[in-house]
């Protein structure tokens, strides 16, 4: 008896109780289906993240100014400005992991165009920033060096700040933009960039080079440097070398003794990543542990189901051996119809989860990514699921005694 | 025909049941042997262990003392699958309640000892038909043992006993839940197969059945009582033809 024939019969015994083999797969249907359907999600979320954190910049490390100690009371990194130009500029010329490195001073301020009004963030910084987060114009031209050193009033605004000022699907280079009643040009436009992983919008933003805003928006030319540094390392391995570097390098030069505390803090935006990779992979470890559960309680379902079979079919069983059916040929036939039930049970909870996931996705707008390996896990897992529940009741019906199984009422 | 080899010889075998403290001695002690193409009835009262030694020459059990030679091969000795394969290929049973498998087709019941030979599906059909042409049935292939009479399902039984062409047909009151009309049906099929070289051992209650064999061993509690040989009566012709008809 082959293995075609094995199946047909298993598949023909299945049928005859259609109702009862859906009802002992859906445990396995709803196993499979909820691993299915949150590992695409999960993925699709995962994707999303990992998509954000590019858009904050590659390899970033952001420095932030010491915290302030006044009587016993600190106040927190930024509190302080401890950071100066001399810094910025040693970062840049004497670490060699760092590729980059720009100030981002901020502040809050109210823009007017002809028609509307728009309050932002605006930013004063140096080309190199747009260069350290990956962040070029879709319109006009990119800030220069030049624009810097020569004091330009000139204005780069986000996607956002764009829409609000000027409308969707507009070109505004060219036009004038009053901040503090100083009228600016647009020079650029900055491609959109989405949330950040916090969810805020990076396309609220408006920059204008550091000495324009160091002269017009803050006053005066200072030692200090009245906001952060965007450090860009050469690659996503030396991000974490590039990170003590700069720690030793800025501890020597504030002449910070062993035993004392930093006057400033290093961000490290690949760690955050790859801390919510963590997460990320907590919660696949969780789904998994979910998945075990409702196979287990399919599995035993199977079983149950496979031992009211053979007690059913004890007569069959008898009248098979009796005209030549071997142990083995038994067994297998139980076997197989088990094994039949789970991976169709498995098969169905793909589809279903499959399906499922894509009318979620759509709704939260995320991408479906559907992970080959794990369908193939999922029903390759059922299977054995179907072995393992499957053989006592197999072995149970092979071990029956011909005359036994044939008196059985 | 008592000069030609021995197909089936029981020596002195013996069959015990535990039945908790107590043990039941079905058989006591039975010798027996049967030609090739003899045509044996075994008769006695209920409980004198009739179906206890038809098991034991099924190769459906074994037994607890004794030798029994199948075909001069020792089956005491053999494990599960020896015996499955015995079943298989040199035997065929047929049962007093049919024992055909329910919402499965005539010709499907028939194939059934061909699957577990091993015979390729257009192979199993064709033979399976071939069977059940032979007992008068060739064209209810298709239908399902809830359509057909008593005498139609034991044929089909007769069907798949036959179909693996074994040297040995069993029947255990074969006859029993059959009216005599159908019973006599039965029986004339039986002596065709005997007819065509088969050795049928065959049980049963009824001198009316037993009347169609050549010889006749008649047991009580567990022993052979009597054992002796008659002239078979025939089948009228003219129902012999119905039934192939
Ligand atoms: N599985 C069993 N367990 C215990 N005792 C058994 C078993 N099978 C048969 N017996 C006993 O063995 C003896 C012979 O039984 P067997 O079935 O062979 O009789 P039989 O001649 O076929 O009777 P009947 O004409 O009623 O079918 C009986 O006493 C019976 O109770
Ligand atoms: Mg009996």
């Amino acid at each position: 008896m082959n293995i075609l024939q094995t199946l047909r019969v298993a598949v023909l015994a299945l049928l005859r109780n259609k109702l009862r083999s859906f009802l002992t797969t859906l445990g396995i249907i709803i196993g499979v289906s909820a691993v299915i359907a949150m590992v695409a999600i999960g993925e699709g979320a995962k994707a999303r993240v990992e998509e954000s954190f590019a858009s904050m910049g590659s390899n970033l490390l952001v420095v932030l100014p010491g915290s302030t100690s006044l009587g016993g009371q600190r106040g927190g990194f930024g509190s302080m400005p401890t950071l100066t130009w001399d810094d910025l500029r040693a970062i840049r010329t004497e670490v060699p992991t760092v590729k980059y490195a720009a100030a981002q001073l901020r502040v809050s301020a109210q823009l007017l165009s002809e028609e509307q009004n728009w309050n932002t963030s605006v930013y004063g910084t140096t080309p190199e920033y747009f260069a350290v987060r990956n962040w070029p114009p879709s319109l006009g031209a990119p800030m220069t060096d030049s624009d810097v050193e020569s004091g330009a009033k000139v204005l780069f605004l986000g996607q956002t700040v764009v829409d609000k000022l000027f409308g969707p699907n507009t070109d505004p280079v060219g036009q004038l933009v009053r901040m503090k009643n100083i009228p600016f040009e647009v020079k650029g436009v900055l491609q959109r960039k989405g949330q950040s992983p916090t969810g805020q919008d990076y396309d609220d933003a408006a920059f204008m080079p550091l000495k324009a805003f160091q002269t017009k928006i803050q006053g005066g030319l200072q030692q200090y440097i009245a906001g952060v540094i965007y450090v860009g390392a050469d690659s996503p391995t030396t991000t974490t070398r590039a990170q003590q570097q700069i720690t030793n390098l800025l501890r020597d030069r504030h002449h910070i003794g062993p035993g004392t505390d930093d006057d400033f803090s290093i961000r490290n935006l690949t760690e955050l990543a790859s801390a919510q990779e963590q997460g990320t992979r907590t919660l696949t470890t969780l789904l998994a542990s979910i998945a075990a559960v409702s196979l287990l309680v399919g599995g035993i379902g199977i079983m149950n189901i496979m031992l009211v079979s053979v007690t059913e079919r004890t007569r069959e069983i008898g009248v098979r051996m009796a005209v030549g059916a071997n142990p083995t040929h038994i067994l297998s036939q139980f076997l197989v119809e088990a094994l039949t039930l789970s991976i169709a049970g498995g098969v169905f909870g793909v589809a279903i989860g499959l399906f499922g996931a894509g009318r979620l996705a759509a709704n939260f707008g995320w991408p479906v990514l559907i992970r080959a390996d794990i369908i193939v896990i999922s029903v390759a897992f059922s299977g054995l699921v179907g072995v393992v529940f499957g053989l006592y009741p197999a072995r149970k019906a092979s071990l029956l005694d011909p005359i036994d199984a044939l008196r059985f009422e | 025909m008592s000069a030609s080899p021995a197909l089936l010889k029981l020596d002195e075998v013996t069959k015990v049941y535990h039945m908790g403290d107590v043990d039941v001695h079905a058989l006591q002690g039975v010798s027996l042997e049967i030609p090739e193409g003899e045509f044996i009835a075994i008769m006695g009262a209920s409980g004198s262990g009739k179906s206890t030694l038809m098991n034991i020459i099924g190769c459906l059990d074994r037994p607890s003392g004794g030798h029994y030679l199948l075909a001069g091969e020792e089956i005491s000795t053999f494990d599960r699958y020896a015996l499955a394969r015995k079943r298989n290929q040199t035997l065929g049973f047929v049962f007093q309640n049919f024992n055909l498998l329910s919402r499965t087709s005539a010709v499907e019941n028939v194939e059934l000892p061909l699957l577990y030979a091993g015979l390729r599906t257009s192979e199993r059909h064709k033979r399976a038909g071939a069977a059940l042409t032979r007992v008068g049935l060739g064209d209810r292939l298709d239908h399902h043992p809830n359509q057909m009479s008593g005498g139609q399902q034991q044929r089909v039984a007769i069907a798949r006993a036959i179909v693996s062409n074994p040297r040995v047909i069993l029947a255990d009151e074969p006859t029993g839940n059959l009216d005599s009309e159908t019973s006599g049906e039965v029986m004339g099929i039986f002596q065709e197969l005997r007819e065509s070289g088969i050795t049928v051992v065959l049980v049963t209650h009824e001198p009316d059945i037993s009347a169609y064999a050549a010889r006749v061993v008649t047991m009580k509690d567990g022993r052979v009582l009597s054992d002796r040989r008659q002239e078979p009566r025939r089948r009228a012709p003219a129902a012999a033809a119905e039934v192939s008809a």
